[in-house]
This record gives structure tokens, sequence and C-alpha cells, in this order.
């Protein structure tokens, strides 16, 4: 095919994906007059629409918040994910094929006819309104002990047999030695359980009325949606820039892990 | 009474270790997991608003849910989402994939950029697009004013509301199906197309004998994962349009949120999420045997 064709649907492609995120930046910065206009540039940059979200939603705090929650459920998902996919892998016990069996079928079974009774339950344990009831049921995925399992089935038994002879337990051996060389399904278990727990509004928006506990998208959907922003395009701009760029910059440093995970495990985040 | 002495003798024989690995997984699966199935499946004969005690009403939900307009109208929100969603989606994706795996430079560049939007915010995504698509001053129209092209009311008409989600859920999730896509290209073996080349089958034969065929797999995934995409389409007609203009844009789960959170009817919203599972199950079935008699003509 003609190769300048190509390029050309590339470039048409990358400006298509790229400028209503560069529009949006840009627009943050802008004076309110100018924010619609095509272009980017403007005589009168200036900080003025972030001083107006900073003032009118605790903004830093959703930040920690969200830090706070992604980051726990992340280790969490990793460390449990890890143990029960090699015990699933290299243990033999009873019931361990059954629990794979219904494992894989835990993941069928579609978000919204667990949604309500799981609400239910934050409610009679008293826990709305707290960092537990935004974390707890997220804490163990069934994807990340699958992928655990299946890396784990690779490793040589003479390695984790020489360990054993050494003396060395199950915790050791999974922790000291298997762990170091498991980078890429941590890494891909750690992306995919980061970014789905950071950009949840909806479980969020169920188990938390509480300001001060709200998570980032939280927070900046119930300023669209409710109200506050008074319509003001440059505050809305710049509350969706705020809430945009910490994953902007992560995905610039691991961009490569960011594909490799989603494209491997074919889901979305 | 030999099964119940085996069955001991093979838990003394199991790995302690095994059992203790696993134990925190098994609460936390018998707590997030196995308590709300039960617990969903006995709320739909139910109904209930969370304070007062649960009342049983039989089949009363689902003859309610029969008799429901709203019901309907989300149900065909979701497939006038779909049949929008899915052929724009593989379209594009395949495009871009199918340029991508030629010999091009950059080619790291261009997936990285394509790949952006599925890593942001869904929150993000949709305030964007609301500005975009706003009927005044949006930049779509702006630039639809600029080569001389009437304005669209993109989200304010019930017409165009749908199809207008659809185009911004095809933006934000295209990149994960140009890289699936591109993952199944170069899975094909170059010997076919060498004996197609020798068969003397021009480019265009060989996309549609080859490439296609080979690429039906990955369609499948494609397929089956935005229709479960679809129905549990969320943030963005809640950001976006509310549902509206005139329940338009009511997506699924957006409904069954109102219902359990809004209007605290419990147990209609679980026999509202049961009887959606049920309908994302036929549709995905239906696809499949579609998909798989077309590859045989």
């Amino acid at each position: 095919m003609r190769t300048t064709l190509k390029y050309a649907i590339l470039l048409a492609g990358a400006l298509v994906f790229a400028y209503p995120f560069l529009w949006m930046i840009a627009g943050s910065f802008k004076p309110e007059m100018e924010i619609t206009q095509v272009g980017l540039w403007s005589q009168d940059f200036s900080w003025k629409s972030y001083i107006q979200v900073f003032a009118k939603i605790p903004i830093l705090r959703a930040f920690v918040n969200s830090v706070i929650v992604s980051v726990t459920v992340t280790v969490s998902v990793v460390l449990f994910g890890a143990m029960v996919g090699y015990a699933l892998a290299r243990l033999r016990f009873v019931g361990n094929g059954a629990l794979y069996v219904f494992i894989l079928f835990s993941m069928m079974i579609p978000a919204q006819i667990t949604l309500i009774p799981q609400y239910v339950l934050m409610v009679k344990l008293g826990l709305t309104d707290t960092y537990l009831s935004l974390i707890l049921p997220t804490m163990m995925s069934a994807l990340s002990i699958i992928l655990f399992r299946q890396f784990f089935m690779s490793i040589p038994q003479a390695l984790i047999d020489a360990a054993r002879l050494d003396g060395c337990g199950d915790m050791t051996i999974l922790f000291r030695l298997i762990f170091p060389l498991s980078r890429p399904v941590i890494i891909t278990v750690a992306i995919l359980t980061f970014m789905a727990s950071w950009n949840d509004v909806l479980w969020p928006l169920i188990v938390v009325r509480d300001r001060s506990l709200m998570t980032m998208p939280q927070l900046v959907t119930l300023f669209v949606v409710g109200g506050e922003s008074e319509s003001q395009l440059g505050s809305l701009l710049a509350a969706a820039t705020l809430l945009a760029v910490p994953v902007i910059v992560a995905y610039t440093f691991f961009q490569r892990y960011f594909i490799e995970s989603m494209a491997n495990t074919g889901l979305k985040g | 009474m030999t099964t119940l002495r085996r069955f001991t003798a093979s838990i003394s024989r199991s790995d302690r270790n095994g059992f203790l690995f696993v134990l925190p997984y098994v609460v936390f699966v018998l707590a997030f997991v196995a308590y709300p199935l039960i617990f969903s499946f006995v709320l739909i004969f139910h109904r209930w608003n969370i304070v007062t005690p649960m009342e049983w009403v039989g089949l009363k939900n689902f003859e309610r849910m029969a008799a429901d307009p709203l019901f309907y109208k989300a149900i065909v929100n979701t497939l006038v989402f779909l049949c929008i969603h899915i052929p724009l989606q593989i379209i594009v994706a395949l495009g871009f994939a199918v340029i991508l795996n030629s010999k091009i430079r950059m080619r790291g560049v261009f997936r990285a950029i394509f790949f952006l939007p599925v890593v942001v915010s869904g929150v993000v995504v949709t305030i964007l697009w609301q500005q975009m698509y706003s009927f005044d001053d949006g930049l779509l129209n702006n630039l639809l004013l600029m080569v001389g092209a009437d304005k669209v009311p993109w989200i304010i008409d019930a017409r165009y509301a749908m199809p207008s989600i659809a185009i911004m859920a095809t933006w934000k999730n295209v990149g994960i199906y140009i890289i699936l896509f591109l993952v199944g290209l170069q899975n094909i073996p170059m010997e076919l197309y060498e004996a197609a080349n020798l068969d003397g089958a021009n480019k265009r034969q060989q996309f549609f004998g080859i490439t296609l065929p080979m690429l039906n797999p990955t369609v499948i995934v494609v397929i089956v994962l935005s229709t479960i995409g679809g129905f549990s389409l969320f943030v963005e007609p809640y950001v976006l349009t509310g549902g509206g203009p005139m329940q338009s844009t009511l997506s699924a789960f957006l409904y069954i949120y109102n219902q359990a959170f809004y209007f605290n009817h419990m147990g209609y919203a679980a026999a509202l999420a049961f009887a959606f599972a049920f309908f994302i199950l036929l549709v995905v079935l239906l696809q499949r045997k579609f998909i798989e008699s077309e590859s045989l003509t």
C-alpha cells in the first residue's frame, strides 16, 4: 500500500486520540471565554480554574484517599493472589481442583448481581463511610489467582525441591525464591488491579457519602453531576485534568507494561 | 463408610499449608461472592427497602418487570448501543491494526497514543466529550461550522444521544482491540500469504480469504467483551446525560442503580440484575452461533 497514505491515516488517528487531552489541559489554563475555541494557545494562561477547584472541593484529600485505597487493594491482591496461586499450582490438598473450577466460574458472575448484596453487607457490618468498605470487596481477585497459578506451574519442580532440602518452608519458597522470578505476572496483576481500583466510580458512589472519604474519581463525578461546578467549563476541565494526570504520568513511564498487561489478559481496567 | 474413610485419609495426606494458603480466599469468597449470590437470588422474590423487614412477594417483581416500559427501554437502548459500537469498534481497530502491522516507523509511538484513552478514567473521558458534544459551542460543532456543515444535536436529541455515547465508548476502548488484532495478525503464518501469492491471489482476496478468517477468534473476543461492556455501561450515561433525553440513554446498569440506590427498590433491582444477566448470556450465545455459521460459508 502507498506508504504516504498509511502515515496520513496514522497521524490523523493520533490527532483524534491525543488532541482532546491536549485541548483539555490547555483549556484548564485558559480564561473562561476562550476555552471553547478549537486552538490550544492563549495569551492569558493562568491557574485561576485550579484555584477555584481547590477552593470548592477537597480534591487533595480525595487524591490521598484514592492512593490509600488503590495501594492497599493492589498490595493485597498481589499477596493473596500469589499465595492462592501457589497453593493451587504447587501444593496437593483435597479440594484443590474444585476450588480452581469455582474460581473460573466466579469470574463469569456479572458484577450487577453481587452489587446490591455487597452493599447490604457493608450496611450490616456498619462499614459504610469507611476506608474498609472501599477496600474489603476488592481485596482478592479471581483473575490474579488464575494468572499467578499459570505462571507458577511453569517453575521447575527441581528448584522447589532443592529449597525444601535446605529446609525452607512454603512461605520462604514463595516469597524469597519464586517471587523474584515472577516480575512479569506481578507487574501485570499490579497494573490491572491498580487501574481498576483507581478508576472505579460506581462502588464508591454507593458506599461513601462523607465528602472527606471520597475517592478522586467519585469526587470529580459528583462535582460535575451535582452542579457544584456551576457549569464553569474551566474548573470542570481543571478537575478532569487533575484526575487524569497521575495516570497519564504513570502511563508514560510504564507504557509497555500497561499495554502488555491489558492485551495479554484481554480485559479492560 | 469407605468413601468417608477414604476422604478423611486424603485430608490427612493433604498438604496442611495448602489449606492455610487458600483459607483467606475461601473466607473472602464466602462473604463477597457466595453470600451475595444467594442473597441476590432470595431478594428477587421479595420487596425490600433495606429499612423495613423483607416482604415475600413471589413472582411479583417479574410481573412488574414484564409491564415496565423502562425495562424494555433499557434493553433497546443497550441494543442500539451495541449495534453501533461493535461494528465501529471492529472496523476501526482492524484498520489501524493492519496498517500498524506493516513496515511502519514509530509503530510504538502510534500504539501508545491509540492506547491512551484506555488507561484514563471514564470520568475524565466523559467530561471531555461532554464539552466536545456541547451543542452551542462544543469542539465538534465548532469544527462542523468551520467546514460549513450544520450543527449536530449530539446529546440533546433522543435520536442522537445513544449513538453519540457509542462513538465515545469506541474512542475510549478501541486501543485495546487494536492491540488484540495486532497480536492476532502476527500469529497468522506467513506461508499462507506466500502460497496465496503463488496462486496469484491479489491483496484484496488475501485479506478476505486469509486474514479475516484467521482473525475470527479475535473477532469473537472483541464482540463478547463489547457486549458485556455495553450492559455494564454506567459512568458514561450517568455523567453525560443522566439517562436522558427522554430516557434514550438509560442503560441496563444505570436502571438497576436508580432502582436500588435512588428508589430503594432492592428486590426489584435484584430481579432486574438477574434478567439483564440472562439477557447478556442470550445475546452472547446468539452472536456465537451467528459468527460460527458465518465462518463456515
